[in-house]
């Protein structure tokens, strides 16, 4: 009996705001039902602005972040294990840090912006953004190689690499990489999920990204905005989901032992 | 050698908007040393933006606890094989993630002023707008933290349950134990770190949460995050960028407590699960 209490009541607290979402989404604005608000989405021009901002934005943190850690993960399993722990506290900081921490930081920086540096970080929301939300992705990153790197007998394929005359970027490229394909993957869709949500650093620096021109839709149209609630989460659950159901066939690397 | 990009880019771009945030906190905007921004968060009303965020932290850390327990302890004793633990799995797995703008949405169109859910309940004559219920109010935002704040507990309390070893059971009734015995002379007290612990990640993640409220309510929220952002965008004095950061620093210190007694709970719990 307490069990299906239980499941009941969860099957209408999480099912419900999903139904109710998809059923406002369907509501056009002239009061009748239909597809109305998803054809605007697709003709909005400073959506597909934004959109493609945090695109790139999300392809670049996913570029940097691999090959920063990839290497950084193998190397430390193959030559410093006693740095190991060090690396994966200094991985999991970020944790620690409240995004909107991260933003006044940030916006401090930007205040004193004098040196050419300083402003040309600030130029554009790639440059602006990019660096720090590699930041942001590390501790999952970091998590799911670290336990793509375990599974893997690393040092007999590096030994063997080697010893066939690898470079060290043949061995990572060619030996590794194809080895850790799922934590690989596991780690990019994090890292482009976290993009394409993060609103509140974004925000605070008053970048047009997707997620804050999402907030600005809401506060003008709730229908289109709902429209757009329901395609973004449809594209982030069926990125996670494919994660997953490659990672049960491939081996040890799933979404769900990250957290 | 080979970690050195790795420690120079977090030393760069962790370290270099840390610093500003401390350094602003303990100077003035002149440079010297000041404590006035730190005395200031000590005052209102930013006294009453850190109570609520930990009165909205503590409320869905615990709310999302017990039913996040509840839920766990429900697919776990329905057996190994039972399609409901694939279902709620893989669904936790994912709510867990559905943070920030698009559950905001999802909320009000639920129940916001023309929501779904609303907009039933005025067909059987509850007018939810007539009372004092809105969703863009600290009551709404708990509402939808704790949408993601079950999800993750079950994710964090799950294998804490299935390592509860079946011969502990049969040892405890072939000693005469009824159920409530076993519970609280065995369950519990293995249980209880892991628990405590997963309680513990989720008041950190609810304390440092904002983009749901930011999404609902906008930078007027009457938390901690809200705060922070409006005195950082300028909507107030310059001088008052400070105490912004004075903010933050405290937020980082609450959450490092959080982590770190979350580190010693899962050593603890570690000692009789796997």
């Amino acid at each position: 009996m307490w069990r299906v209490t239980i499941l009941v009541l969860a099957a209408i607290y999480f099912l419900g705001p999903l139904a109710a979402s998809l059923r406002f989404s369907l509501v056009q604005s002239n009061g009748k039902d239909g597809f109305g608000n998803y054809s605007r989405v697709l003709h909005d021009g400073a959506l597909a602005n934004a959109l493609w901002t945090s695109l790139e934005i999300a392809a670049i943190t996913t570029g940097i972040l691999l090959v920063l850690m990839l290497p950084t993960v193998v190397w430390v399993r193959l030559r410093l294990p006693r740095l190991a722990l060090l690396i994966e506290t200094v991985s999991v900081l970020p944790i620690v840090i409240p995004p909107i921490v991260m933003g006044a930081g940030l916006a401090e920086l930007q205040l004193h912006a004098g040196s050419a540096i300083d402003s040309a970080l600030f130029a554009s929301p790639i440059s602006a953004l990019t660096p720090f939300y590699v930041i942001l992705a590390l501790p999952f990153a970091y998590r799911s190689l670290d336990v793509g790197v375990r599974a893997i007998d690393l040092r007999t394929l590096v030994d063997a690499a080697r010893s066939l005359g690898a470079s060290w970027f043949t061995l990572i490229t060619r030996v590794i990489l194809p080895n850790v394909r799922t934590a690989v993957l596991t780690a990019a869709s994090l890292a482009i999920a976290l993009v394409l949500a993060e609103v509140v650093i974004a925000g605070t620096l008053l970048y047009d990204t997707y997620p804050v021109e999402l907030v600005n839709q809401g506060q003008q149209d709730a229908g289109i905005a709902v429209a757009l609630s329901v395609l973004s989460l449809a594209i982030t659950w069926l990125l996670l989901f494919g994660i997953s159901f490659l990672g049960n066939r491939a081996g040890p690397t799933r979404v769900g032992r990250l957290l | 050698m080979g970690i050195l990009p790795f420690a120079l880019y977090v030393l760069l771009f962790l370290g270099l908007p840390l610093y500003e945030v401390l350094y602003g906190a303990i100077t003035t905007s002149g440079g010297s040393l000041t404590w006035y921004n730190f005395s200031q968060t000590f005052h209102k009303p930013y006294t009453s933006d850190f109570l609520s965020s930990l009165r909205i932290a503590l409320e869905t850390s615990l709310i999302g606890g017990v039913f996040g327990l509840w839920l766990a302890c429900a697919v776990v004793t329905a057996g190994p094989r039972s399609p409901l633990r694939r279902i709620v799995g893989s669904g936790s797995a994912v709510l867990a993630y559905f943070a920030g703008v698009p559950l905001a949405f999802a909320f009000i169109a639920t129940l916001g002023r023309y929501g779904e859910f609303t907009i039933l309940l005025q067909h059987i004559g509850i007018n939810l707008n007539a009372t004092s219920f809105t969703i863009s109010s600290l009551t709404g935002v708990e509402l939808a933290y704790v949408y993601f704040q079950i999800p993750l507990m079950v994710l964090l309390v799950t294998p804490a349950l299935e390592g509860l070893r079946p011969e502990w059971r049969e040892a405890a009734t072939g000693l005469g134990a009824s159920t409530f015995r076993y519970i609280r002379h065995v369950a519990a007290p293995v249980l209880a770190p892991a628990i405590i612990g997963a309680v513990l990640l989720l008041f950190g993640n609810a304390f440092a949460a904002y983009a749901t409220a930011y999404a609902l309510v906008g930078d007027t929220v009457q938390l901690v995050p809200g705060t922070i952002q409006n005195l950082m965008s300028g909507n107030v004095l310059v001088d008052e960028n400070g105490i912004g950061l004075a903010l933050g620093v405290e937020m980082i210190v609450v959450i490092a407590v959080v982590m770190i007694g979350y580190a010693a709970l899962q050593r603890r719990a570690g000692r009789w699960l796997q």
